[in-house]
């Protein structure tokens, strides 16, 4: 029987020759992802253990970025916390504010996520790593603590589902569109425990960004991982840009390999999708929900908050001026520098747009653009739950940068093909 | 006598249980306060120690946040017993030396209000209201082994 790339990647870092799903296995873990709210605490839980150092520094990346810049005394405590404990280890890969930003958009850029790796981070996202042919999961505080201090963890090996996406990205219709059309399709649970593997031309034609939007939002259908293929658009993004550039794995899915099941789509009949509150499995298309009127736009976070985003957002935002609050954060200081050489912040300063320095923010109701009682917000972001974005009578709607930008520019949910 | 706090929902996340906005600390007693606030802006006032949360399908969606099983220890629940579990929280449950009881029809066997008491040992849910005792699948032996050593981090220490 063949293997998936993900079981071939955990019987690797499990030191075997093959794995099957429900195996239970010690995997060795490349890299560890380390940030304000979670590490703190797996950094006390092993002080009162008696362990401070970590197992190998080399393979821990730390930047604060929920709540930082600190966005008050109790979270200026946590980042405290966390630079201390970093400071002291000598972890070089710490991205303290000023370098810091979004985990999911930085670890990437920065050149930490390598294919063929085991990753896991102190954050449900950590999905997003497997755009690179990794596995990557997210995890807890205390699994946090026993990966530092020994390097390794348990994991259940994965059944894996497989996404076949055929067919060219129509207009107006983009990553985030398909993942919410996936979501839709199976239910917040219709991965649970699950890998959820991506292929076909759609996945061929995307971007490395793009392709993370996809694998970012795998955890909302309660996957475990999401994974695609190393092929010859990730190669071009990690050339030059990997800090370890030792030879790394490329690992590929047998043809027998065992799916638990496949699904199709075909991409290009898709629509722009809007998952409306409370759940990321609402999506209707933008033809049945355009004209619900909203109190603020948001663009952003570890699924959409890179160049390629702010890009598209500029773009509908060129010369017009936004009827609701809109809050641009690019995800990462590079990001932020990119978007400015490139005269995009100009675009949405001259539009009123707030735009500010990189953090996860409002993504999940931190702060710098919360939601008052009753309001409503078209978001890039990646999860709608009651209350996320703030008061609990609040709501979050998912979408697309480009569905958020033209929505912006009309005050209510617009199909973004109206601008193009 | 533990009372079940029912709640016939699926998909209750991790946002629900402890939101956000509370995480920036990690103090149990001080999560505990907020415990289910977006869920049920009474739930503590209504919860004693002991008491148990009945839920549907999905229970813990969303983030990785051990905040949300800090929450329900810090105010001292006994048990959450779920249709189904979201991974990262079941996985948290395990780690915190928390048992997450699997119990795929709940929503019919308990109701809210129901005395509930819990045998871990022999895996059965005693619902003294309804005089009926309902058997739930043990976890699998790791995870038991963890749980009995005071979670993972304990586990570990042990085996060095």
């Amino acid at each position: 029987m063949g293997m998936t790339i993900t079981e071939k990647i955990l019987a690797k870092s499990a030191g075997k020759e093959s794995v099957a799903p429900g195996d239970l296995i010690n995997a060795n873990v490349d890299i560890m992802m380390c940030h304000d709210v979670t590490t703190p605490p797996a950094i006390s839980m092993l002080a009162e253990k008696g362990i401070d150092g970590v197992f190998d520094p080399d393979r821990v990346v730390v930047t604060p970025d929920h709540f930082q810049p600190a966005k008050d005394i109790k979270s200026a405590q946590l980042l405290k916390r966390l630079d201390t404990w970093a400071k002291r280890n000598k972890i070089k890969n710490y991205y303290p504010v000023g370098r810091a930003g979004v985990c999911h958009a930085l670890l990437p850029e920065q050149g930490h996520i390598r294919p063929g790796e085991v990753i896991i981070g102190g954050d449900s996202h950590t999905c997003t790593y497997g755009a690179f042919g990794a596995f990557s999961t997210g995890v807890g505080s205390t699994d946090l603590a026993a990966a530092l201090a020994t390097g390794e963890l348990w994991f259940k090996v994965p059944e894996s589902m497989k996404f076949v996406l055929n067919g060219s990205l129509p207009t107006g219709v983009y990553s985030k569109d398909i993942i919410i059309a996936i979501i839709t399709r199976i239910g917040t649970d219709g991965a649970l425990y699950r890998a959820m593997e991506f292929v076909g031309s759609t996945i061929e034609e995307m971007s490395m960004e793009a392709r993370m939007t996809i694998t970012n939002m795998a955890i909302e259908a309660g996957g475990k991982s999401g994974i695609i293929a190393f092929d010859d658009t990730t190669k071009e993004y990690l050339d030059g840009r990997l800090k370890n550039d030792a030879a790394y794995d490329v690992f590929t899915s047998d043809a027998d390999a065992n799916y638990h099941s496949v699904e199709e789509f075909d991409i290009a009949s898709l629509e722009p999708m809007v998952a409306l509150p409370h759940l990321p499995s609402n999506g209707v298309t933008i033809g049945d929900c355009a004209g619900e009127v909203m109190d603020q736009a948001y663009i952003g976070s570890c699924t959409n908050g890179r160049i390629e985003d702010l890009r598209i957002a500029a773009e509908f935002m060129k010369g017009k001026k936004v009827a609701i609050r809109t809050i641009v954060v690019p995800a990462t200081p590079a990001i932020w520098k990119q978007a400015n050489d490139e005269g995009l912040l100009d675009i949405f300063y001259e539009a009123d747009c707030v735009v500010s320095a990189p953090t996860c923010g409002a993504c999940l109701g931190g702060f710098m653009g919360i939601l008052a009682d009753n309001e409503k917000c078209v978001s890039t972001t990646n999860r709608n739950f009651v209350g996320r974005m703030g008061h609990p009578t609040s709501g979050v709607y998912l979408a697309s940068p480009a569905t958020a930008a033209a929505s912006a520019i009309e005050g209510k949910l617009v199909d973004p093909r109206k601008y193009m | 006598m533990p009372i079940a706090h029912v709640y016939k929902r699926d998909h209750v996340n991790t946002d629900e249980i402890i939101p956000a906005r509370y995480l920036n600390t990690d103090d149990a007693a001080e999560l505990a306060l907020h415990c289910m606030e977006d869920l049920d802006s009474k739930f503590m006032d209504k919860a004693s120690a002991g008491d148990v949360i009945v839920c549907g399908d999905d229970f813990g969606c969303g983030s990785s946040r051990e905040h949300a099983v800090w929450a329900i220890q810090g105010a001292k629940l006994g048990a959450v017993i779920a249709q189904s579990f979201a991974r990262i929280f079941y996985r948290n449950c395990i780690n915190c030396g928390f048992y997450p009881i699997e119990l795929p029809n709940a929503l019919e066997l308990i109701n809210d209000g129901d005395e509930i008491e819990i045998d871990y040992a022999n895996g059965v849910i005693n619902n003294k209201t309804q005089g009926k005792e309902i058997s739930f699948k043990p976890l699998p032996d790791f995870a038991l082994e963890i749980i009995n050593d005071g979670g993972l981090l304990n586990h570990i220490a042990k085996k060095v």
